[in-house]
Order: structure tokens, then sequence, then C-alpha cells
């Protein structure tokens, strides 16, 4: 197992090394200036030619990829241009506002998710398997964006019942889950946020469990008399680590935060931060964020791999 | 770790289950009757269009709204706008300085008197010297105040400028690089910081962003990054008329607009920038007002005349006649006026400019007498970005009307900032268009009337973006800079905006009406002609 994990961390710094070129690379592909922010649109070039000179842009892109990715090693992603506040600090306060939804979109998606789609699997072509299967199909094609506005018509411009947006009544610093008039704030958000898993993890779960009911030994387990609980019990094991890989990606996912929902709910989190870097071309604060994001994803592929492989030790001799 | 805080004395035992916690919150969301209150005192809660928390190290990014918002409150300017009534243009005002001249016997330099006994928010006090170190702070690449990312944000506004220095400690003298006589307006966008907070700061002025200190209606209070800034009233704001008349003001970026909508019918702010059209009639219905007023802005496309068919005015009046403005302001609901000329009416050099109405019939025999049938024309527009209104439908609806008159309109479409880059880097870079739609301010009459058609500005040198020249009007640029008659001026001015319009400088489309809505809680704004705003005189009401 040492071995194993040995191996798959080694796997991890060359993936590591391409995310980082890749994330460097991607913004300059894109039309635009990474000064527009600071730039007045009306700008004349001689001025733009200062500023791109006083910010480093004018080096070229590989010996600026060099200079970043040596600042990066020691921890230093630099500065954001638009407020000059460390990069670091701006990426790690925005994961972590958008971890505390996560807290508790993972729960809510992966156990509801599980549940549902398991309970389809049991039942396959019965009109309780379709129903799951239908709200499923719902919750992965009904557009998040559009669903969270909706939310906000209903229960607060319509019923008044929660806050339409923010983070708390006096944003995120002064945030705290443990309390009530905090956490109506995460309401929203949180079920706008969950019903794309929801459904991915659902119909996951149900073609896995139907897959696993099909095998032989499911049938020599209902021949050696087992009850029809514990048929079930050794069918989830067995259709877990398929179902572990999804929620791997959807955790990813949610973790790396969703643009669209931050920013109709004006919640400071990765997306939202995301879409402010790529909107002003911020580019320390968009390599960095997509640096750290696709580090999250390597990292839980990694743990999601390792999860797998104690699961089912046939993945770790393959 | 994930920003969380606990509330003290609050034990393991009687913190509730996870799952608890949730099904607690959507329940309990759900059931809850009443309101949150949140907000106990008169507070003033802005829900502006900015992504994110205009700069408030000095002068601010997010275009005007920054100076609106942050720049203006938290600081003052030699100059400052007058936006203290809502039925004339505004103009500018004695600011920091109470009056300025022309040097007679040098036009170049300006002699300014400055405000006795105005007071940083740090306490100290403004002298001629912050005046200067203002001025290296964005120009004095040697100085050690000086700031890369400000020098970039003033550098528009000091061009011209030469060098300051101090006749005594309460006069200074500015002197430009060129003859200027509307140098006065620059003035008005460079805002002054305090020199005694940044030296204790030490320059630093990530810091300073933290702990601001000016001479404006409002201190500084609290900042959460990207989320909320919180001002409170300077009680000792040199101005007694303008010392704000509520507890405090917080403005929170908001740049979904439906979401700002939604903030103001729970509660949750009290005024919001430009509501959607689509959301007035529902607003309205919820009991909030609804202001709006013209203002120096107006929605056109750019045009490029180096190449292609808008080099010919037949082809450019035919795309002025083939507009029908009236379905666009209906399309924006009634928040638009039709636009015929660079200014809204009502501006003082407005005059009287060629009105291009719909005329279908005229714009046909002009491409046909042009020989550009059909005439293809590639324009870049963007998706959104600031004052761009509803560039999707409303660039839909100007395609279809062109093409009914023989016009065929190849769309480039992109996000705001690469339109910006089009915009900055001009014709030299991008030949192939014919043209782009962005919107524009029209603040002052160098940016509205001058910087597009002065052939010192032509691109990437300056915003004459698609390299605009006329003998005649060179030489009227050249006039008006160098009059210091003021009447004469005006007239002068006057006679450039109907010059511009007969040369069809521009397919004028639409100036925007500044929607605003704000909770009937509450009174006193005063909705100015202008792209800032005076927040001062609102009474945040129980």
């Amino acid at each position: 197992m040492i071995k194993y994990i040995f191996r798959r961390l080694l796997y991890a710094i060359p993936i590591a090394f391409g995310v980082s070129v890749v994330c460097f690379s991607l913004v300059y592909l894109a039309p635009g200036d990474p000064l527009q922010t600071i730039l007045p649109s009306d700008a004349s070039a001689d001025t733009i030619a200062m500023v791109k000179a006083a910010y480093g842009f004018d080096r070229p892109i590989p010996i600026q990829f060099l200079k970043w990715l040596g600042r990066v090693l020691v921890g230093d992603f630099g500065e954001s241009i638009a407020t000059r506040r460390p990069v670091l600090l701006e990426v790690s306060g925005a994961m972590s506002n958008t971890a505390t939804l996560v807290m508790f979109a993972v729960p809510l998606s992966f156990s509801l998710g599980y549940v549902m789609g398991a309970i389809a699997g049991c039942f396959p072509g019965r009109m309780l398997d379709r129903a799951i299967t239908g709200t499923a199909v719902m919750g992965v094609s009904v557009p998040n964006y559009w669903l969270g506005i909706v939310l906000v018509i209903i229960f607060a411009v319509e019923m008044m019942a929660l806050p339409a947006t923010g983070m708390g009544a006096n944003g995120s610093t002064a945030f705290s889950v443990f309390r009530w008039s905090d956490d109506r704030f995460l309401v929203l958000p949180v079920i706008t946020l969950s019903m794309v898993p929801i459904g991915i993890i659902a119909r996951t779960t149900r073609a896995a469990v139907a897959e696993v009911l099909n095998q032989d030994f499911v049938t020599t387990l209902r021949a050696k008399g087992l009850s029809e609980f514990a048929v079930v019990r050794h069918v989830l094991k067995n259709a877990l680590p398929q179902v572990l890989a999804v929620m791997g990606l959807q955790f990813g996912y949610l973790i790396g935060g969703s643009i669209l929902v931050e920013t109709v709910f004006t919640w400071p989190g990765s997306g939202f931060l995301l879409s402010k870097a790529i909107i002003n071309r911020d580019v320390p604060v968009l390599q960095g964020t997509i640096l750290a994001l696709s580090m999250v994803f390597v990292a839980t592929n990694l743990l999601v791999d390792l999860l797998q492989s104690m699961i089912d030790p046939r993945i770790r001799r393959s | 770790m994930f920003g969380i805080t606990r509330e003290t004395g609050m034990t393991k035992r009687s913190t509730p289950s996870l799952t608890g916690r949730i099904f607690g919150a959507v329940l309990g969301g759900l059931l809850a009757a009443v309101p949150a209150t949140l907000h106990a005192e008169s507070v003033l809660t802005v829900g502006m269009t900015a992504g994110d928390i205009p700069l408030t190290t000095g002068n601010p990014d997010q275009g005007f709204e920054g100076f609106r918002f942050v720049g203006y409150n938290l600081y003052d300017s030699l100059a400052l706008w007058d936006l203290s009534e809502r039925d004339k243009p505004s103009d500018i005002k004695p600011g920091l300085a109470t009056e300025w001249q022309v040097d007679p016997n040098n036009y170049r330099r300006w002699i300014l008197k400055l405000r006795q006994s105005v007071k940083w928010h740090d306490g100290c006090p403004f002298t001629a010297d912050d005046v200067l170190w203002n001025f290296a702070r964005v120009t004095d690449k040697d100085a050690p105040q000086f700031f890369t990312q400000q020098m970039a944000l003033s550098r528009t506004y000091v061009t011209n400028f030469e060098s300051v220095e101090k006749i005594d400690d309460n006069t200074v003298a500015i002197t430009t690089k060129v003859v200027e006589s509307l140098f006065p307006y620059s003035m008005s966008y460079l805002l002054m910081v305090s020199r005694c907070r940044a030296e204790a700061l030490k320059y630093d002025w990530a810091a300073y962003a933290n702990a601001p200190s000016g001479t404006g209606p409002y201190r500084f209070d609290r900042m959460v990054a990207h989320e909320r800034l919180e001002l409170t009233p300077n009680k000792d704001y040199w101005d007694p008329k303008r010392v704000p008349k509520h507890d405090r003001l917080v403005l929170i970026p908001m740049p979904e607009a439906a979401t700002r909508a939604a903030a103001l019918m729970t509660g949750q702010v009290n005024f919001i920038e430009a509501p959607a059209p689509d959301t007035i009639d529902r607003l309205k219905s919820a009991g909030m007002q609804i202001v709006t007023n013209k203002y120096p802005h107006n929605w056109p496309y750019t045009l490029n005349f180096v190449r292609g068919p808008m080099t010919d005015i037949r082809v450019r009046r035919a795309a002025n006649y083939a507009l029908n403005r009236a379905e666009f302001v209906e399309l924006l609901n009634g928040l638009a006026i039709e636009e015929y000329a660079t200014m809204p009416p009502g501006t003082p050099y407005y005059g009287n400019p060629v009105r291009y109405e719909y005329n279908p019939e005229k714009a046909k025999a002009l491409l046909k007498e042009a020989g550009c049938m059909p005439c293809k024309l590639t324009i870049a527009i963007s998706t959104s970005g600031s004052g761009q209104m509803q560039p999707l439908p409303m660039n839909e609806l100007f395609k279809s009307q062109m093409e009914a008159v023989g016009f065929q309109i190849d769309f480039k479409v992109m996000d705001w900032n690469s339109l910006v880059e089009i915009g900055r880097s001009g014709v030299p870079k991008y030949p192939e268009i014919d043209g782009y739609n962005g919107s524009r301010a029209l603040l002052d009459p160098l940016s509205a009337l001058i910087k597009p058609v002065w052939k010192i500005h032509w691109s990437p040198a300056g915003s004459n973006w698609g390299h605009f020249y006329d003998p005649e009007i060179e030489a009227l640029v050249g006039q008006i800079l160098n009059d210091f008659d003021a009447e004469k001026r005006l007239t002068e001015l006057t006679k450039l905006h109907e010059l511009e319009n007969d040369r069809a400088l521009m397919i004028w489309v639409v100036h925007d009406l500044n929607p605003r809505a704000l909770s009937p809680k509450l009174t006193g704004f005063v909705q100015a002609q202008n792209w800032f705003q005076d927040l001062t005189p609102i009474v945040v009401h129980p």
C-alpha cells in the first residue's frame, strides 16, 4: 500500500507541473489586457508601455513563467494587480468561503444523491426508479443560475423568508455558521449548488447498483439464502468505487466554486473571485486561483484513488 | 480554517449536529415568517454594478462608478463637480482650490488659490505642499511616494501636466505642456490623498487601502475585501452643506442585475444602480422609487476613417438615417432618449445639429449614390460592460435596421475587456474593423468633443480611434484650446459639436437615462446630470 501511495504521489508531480504550465499560458491566450483594471479605457500607448514595464508584463512570456514558477515554489503567488493584496491571501480567503458552502453542500448532495441512486438502482424500471431518474435528470439539466434566481424570487422576494444575497449581514469576516442569522444566507446557495451533484451522483449510483445487481455473485448470495438487506449491502459496497470516483470529481467541482451560483448570490468564494479576475484580466489572481483549484482537483483525485484502492484491493494490484 | 468563527462560550455539546444544522437551516428558512431587520440605524446601503470594491488609495478603478461611490466620497480634488441640481447639466466648481486663473503672461501656467482650514481625516492640515506631493505621487518616478498603480489610473488626466510649484502656503501654480484652456476639467479627476497618512504607513499602499485618509465628506470605517466598504460621515467636512445626513454608507458590489433588484426588494440594500429595464415595473409595484435623468453618456458606434465604407460621408449619413431610434427606446422600456448628436440635448454647447431622423429611403439613396450595395461592415461589440446598457438585444436591433436599408453587418462579438483593447489600440492594429460599439463618458468637452477628432489623439496615442481628420475641425480645436474667454469658447464648442454632427462622426443611437431604484424610505436624493452623484443629502427614514 505504501509503495502504491508513493507511486501515486510521484505521478502527481508531473501533473502539477503540467497544470502550472497550462494555467500560466491559458491567461495569455485570451484577448484583452492584463492591466485593464488600472488603465483607463482611453490610456495612450506610452502609458500602457510604461505600466507594462512597471509590472513586468513587457518581458517574454517564458521568462515571466520561470519567474512566476520560482516564486510559486516558495509560496509567493504575487500580488493582485487590482487590489495589491497577496494572491495567496485572496485565494485562501475565497476558497475558505467556498468551503463553507461545500461543507453543507457535500453532505446534502452526496447523501441524497447516493440514497436516491441506490433506491432507483434496486428497483430498475419501476415507477420509483423513473421518478428518481427523472428528478436526477432535471437536477443536472436545470441551469443552476436560473434555479438560483427562481429560488431568490420565491423565498427572498415573495416570501421574505431568506436573504437574497451575500455572506452574512456584515460580510464574510463576521460570518459564523453557529449563528442562525448567518446560516440563513447559506440556505439558497447551498440548495442551488447541490442540485447538479445530486443529479449526477444519483444517476451514477443507479447505474452502478443496477450493474452490480446483474453480476453472478449476487445470484450466489441469494442462493446462499442471505436476506435481501444483506445482499443490498454487498451490492452497495461493490458499487461504491465507481460512485466514489464521481463523488471525487463533484467535490472538486464544488470546491472550485460555481462562478454562476456565487455571482447570483454574491457569495465571495473562489468562483466569484475567478469571475472577477477573468473580467479584469487580473493575471496574478487568475493564475493563482486556477493553480490552487487545479491542485485541489489533483489532490482530490489522488485521495479518491487511494480510497478506491482501500475499498477494492484489485485496483491497487492492477 | 474555513473562515468560520465560533461564538465564544459555545461548547461542542451545545452545537447542533451537522445534519441538524442543514435541515434546521432549510426548514427554519422556509418557515421564518419575519423578515430580517438588517439595518437598525440610519444606513444607506448601495448595491453597485461594480464587480469589486473600487480602490481606496486615491483615484479608484471600476470606471466612473469608482469615482462616484468611493473616490469623491473619501477624497476631494482641486476642482469638484457641482452635483446639487437636477435640472441643468453640471459643471465644475471650486474644490480644494477656491479659485484658479491662467497666468496672463504665460497661458501654460495656472495659478490656484487653495482652500484654507481644510483637514485630512487623520487630522493633519491640507497645505500647498500636499498638492505638490500628490502630483509627484503620480508623475515623478523618483519620488518615494510614486505609486505605479495610481500613475496608471491618473495618467489620462495629467497628460498635459508639466510641473507644479508652490507660490506660497495657500497658492500653487501648475504649468501645462501646451496651452489648454480646458485644463481645469482635468484637475477634477486627480484626487488628493493624505501625505501624513502615507508617511505614517511608510508608503505601504496596501496598508493605506485599509486606512485611507482624504478630505472628503465620508471617512473610511471598515472594509471586507471584495464584499463591502463602510464609510461614516466626516462631521468636520469643509462644506457644511455636504455633511452626510445618514449615519453610515455601505457599498456592496453586485454585478448581477437580478441580484441587485432582489436585494432591494428584500431590504438588504436600499439604493441600487442600473436596475434592468424588465425589472422596473416589478420594482415600482413593490413601492420602490425609480429615478432617472439624462446625463453625458452616449451609446454610439465609433468609426474607421482610414479604410472601408465609413471613410465615405454618404455611408456614415446613411447609417444614421437607417436607425429608428424610437424602437431602441421602446426596447429599453423608456430608459433612454433618442440620440442624434454626441451630446444630449440641454448641454450648453449642444447648438443646432442635424437631426438624422429615421428615413430608410434616404439611407438607401445615399448608399446607392456611394456605390456601396450591399454595404458590408465589420463591427466589434461586447456582450456586457461598463455603460454598455443591453448590448446584445440593442445590437440585434441595430443589425436588423441597418440591413433593412442595404447594409450587411458582421458582428465580432467579444467580452468587454477585449473590446476595450480594440478601443485602445485603434485602427492601426485593427484596420479590418469598420467600427466598434462602446459607450462613452462625455463629462467634459475635452473628452467628449475634442479628443475623438484631434489629430494629436490618433490611436494608439489617444482616443481618436478611427484617425478622423478634418482641417476645419482641427483649426477649430486649436482655437478652442487657446481661447480663455468662456463665452467665446462656448460658441466655438457649439460650432464644433455641430460640425462633428454634420460630418456624421459616429453612428448615434441613444443616451442612457441612468436609472436607479431607491427604497421608499429614502428622501433627499437629487440625481444630477452627471456620472457622479452626491449621496450626502440622502435621509434614511426608519
